[in-house]
């Protein structure tokens, strides 16, 4: 917790900033940026790691992180504390479809359980896991404030709610 | 009687859009405020006298909140929403940032002008991908119509509105780790006081309201304070949105008077599922403590008859559990979550939510000890009231409220190492 109503400063800013991201990535974080007050860039942070994560095919690296500090004039350790505070930023490499699966009381009241290893036994993967070809990881996750639609998972944007193992079937053969 | 404010545009073909809206009456409010000058002092007595409370979940008087902002200030002052939505059960705000996303920007701008704040945050959790483009497009929609931005309707009043997506973190709907992460950083919550309406978020006086609060407002502003407070009853004005879920025939969330009969509720829910028995019932978030299916069967649907059986109304969340479901099974689960989503800032809650977790995990496995029950009761003492924020007591209430009701279940798991169901 911190009590400053100044944001963190670095000392080391970088100039040639646009060598950093292509312009589209730029262009995307500059929107976030446009929409805090002046200095404080650094409301984009989770924004920013959310686009470098998804332009990285899902997960962030060390130097994605020094990159997005350098961007936003933060200092390293700042963003890696927020990258490694929030569930959705990835470490390492997820499956190109994550699929994840809400356990929580609603879901897990109305058969979650089943779900899960109807999941598992078709893709032979458990939670934290990625399939050998690399489309699918599955992933457990809190309550995902669907719980009318229980059992329910979320793939990329996408919520799917009242799963069946043939709804499940459905949805994962519908995706490339 | 149902549907009547954050749903009023929910029978409708695309209840989202700005036409839709207005044909509900929709910016009426906002119009009249601008083209009367009506004076903010005004506005907040409404709110006052409508008995609205904070749908988020503590309940807080909402006028009283905005009468701490000190308006003569100068500099910045902010409207923030917590649309981070993750007390488990609750599901109401995502079906008003998808259906009805317009009450809650003309409710932001309101709440604006009579705290003469000029910007306005919508935090969106960051799984709400398509509630979060339907929440773009009505600010699209509002500022091509002039509602929105500079200068709103010639009135030379500025109010602009920019949302911001969370990434995971149950915590972050605690209102100051909030500030905290609109702010870019971890969301862990600050000491209290200062409270928010005078250093908030950027340090500055800011009112933060949960989505269904803020969505109610222009009806209070357009069919009065009056009209309001009389849909509710005593302590709980205006109707709520109640997300039902569990072993229901139809869960869903109902927009119903506050005072509604428990068991009315579970009616329009369509009933248990399998004309099983109400076992239990969770009445307002996870956090709240659980009451079994025969006490809640006497009780309305408000915040004194809630709190007076020994729980709380919370966020409006119901969980209802048939006879199949195993409470020590539950509760493992409840605690679970508690300790992965604790922030870690304090001791008791960062270690008592561990603790609590791994008694209840053992209990359920088979492995518990008669002595568990006293100690989980006495862990979750010690937590409460020793934390920064209600996360805390949030983790330690559930486990209290479990013991006390199905004690004998507990003993069971104990004693023959199995469930009872
Ligand atoms: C651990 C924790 C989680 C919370 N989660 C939410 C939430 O998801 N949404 C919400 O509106 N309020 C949540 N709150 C309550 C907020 O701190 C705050 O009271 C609320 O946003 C104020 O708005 P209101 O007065 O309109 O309810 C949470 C509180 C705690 C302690
Ligand atoms: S009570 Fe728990 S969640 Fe809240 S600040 Fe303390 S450690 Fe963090
Ligand atoms: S419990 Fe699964 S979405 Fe809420």
């Amino acid at each position: 917790m911190s009590m400053r109503s100044e944001p963190m400063v670095r000392v080391d800013r970088r100039e040639d900033k646009d060598a950093l991201f292509t312009p589209e990535v730029r262009r995307e974080i500059d929107a976030w940026i446009a929409k805090y007050p002046d200095g404080w860039q650094q409301s984009a942070c989770m924004a920013a790691l959310r686009i470098v994560q998804d332009m990285n095919g899902g997960h962030l690296t060390r130097s994605l992180m020094d990159q997005v500090a350098d961007y936003l004039d933060m200092p390293a350790i700042a963003v890696y504390e927020v990258a490694s505070f929030y569930s959705m930023y990835e470490h390492k490499p997820v499956g190109r479809h994550k699929i994840c699966l809400c356990t929580n009381v609603s879901c897990m009241i109305n058969g979650s359980d089943g779900i899960l290893e109807h999941l598992s036994n078709r893709l032979g993967i458990g939670f934290g896991q990625i399939t050998a070809d690399g489309k699918f990881s599955l992933k457990e996750v809190e309550c995902l404030g669907a719980c009318g639609g229980a059992p329910m998972m979320q793939i990329g944007r996408t919520y799917y709610e009242n799963l069946t193992p043939e709804l499940v079937d459905q949805i994962l053969d519908g995706l490339e | 009687m149902a549907n009547e404010v954050c749903f009023r545009t929910l029978h409708k073909d695309r209840p989202w859009r700005l036409e839709t809206y207005q044909s509900e009456g929709g910016y009426e409010a906002l119009k009249r405020i601008l083209a009367d000058r009506t004076s903010q002092e005004e506005i907040i007595e409404a709110v006052k006298k409508s008995g609205l409370r904070g749908r988020g979940g503590a309940g807080f008087p909402t006028g009283l909140k905005w009468s701490f902002i000190n308006r003569a200030a100068p500099g910045d002052k902010y409207v923030v929403v917590n649309s981070d939505e993750g007390e488990p059960g609750t599901f109401k705000d995502r079906d008003i940032l998808r259906y009805n996303p317009h009450a809650l920007i003309e409710g932001m701008i309101i709440c604006g002008y009579a705290i003469g704040a000029k910007a306005g945050f919508n935090y969106i959790r960051g799984e709400f991908w398509e509630p979060y483009e339907r929440f773009e497009g009505a600010l699209a929609e509002a500022r091509e119509a002039g509602l929105l931005g500079e200068n709103i309707l010639g009135s030379g009043f500025d109010f602009d509105i920019h949302t911001h997506l969370g990434a995971g973190a149950y915590i972050c709907g605690e209102e100051t780790a909030l500030l905290e992460s609109l702010e870019g950083k971890k969301g862990q919550p600050r000491f209290k006081p200062p409270f928010p309406a005078m250093f908030g978020l950027y340090g500055r006086p800011t009112v933060i309201n949960n989505t269904e609060t803020l969505a109610s407002v222009p009806d209070i502003i357009r069919q009065g304070a009056d009209w309001f407070r009389g849909i509710g009853v005593e302590n709980s004005g205006g109707p709520k949105l109640f997300s039902v879920s569990g072993n229901v025939v139809r869960p869903g969330n109902y927009e119903v008077p506050m005072g509604m009969p428990f068991a009315e509720l579970l009616e329009l829910a369509g009933g248990m599922r399998d004309g099983r028995p109400c076992k239990a019932v969770i009445p307002g978030g996870s956090s709240a403590p659980v009451l079994p299916g025969d006490v809640m069967m006497d009780l309305t649907m408000d915040y004194d008859s809630i709190a007076k059986a020994g729980s709380m109304l919370g966020s409006g969340a119901v969980i209802v559990m048939d006879d199949t479901n195993c409470m020590v099974k539950v509760l493992d689960r409840i605690s679970y979550f508690y300790y992965e989503e604790s922030c870690g800032q304090c001791t008791p809650c960062r270690e008592g939510t561990g603790w609590m977790h791994r008694v209840v995990h053992r209990i359920e496995t088979g492995a518990g000890r008669t002595e568990d029950l006293d100690l989980l009761d006495d862990v979750a003492k010690k937590i409460m009231g020793r934390t920064i924020c209600a996360l805390g007591d949030a983790a330690a209430m559930p486990v209290a409220g479990f013991i006390k009701h199905f004690r004998d279940e507990f003993q069971y798991h104990v004693d023959h190492k199995k469930c009872m169901v």
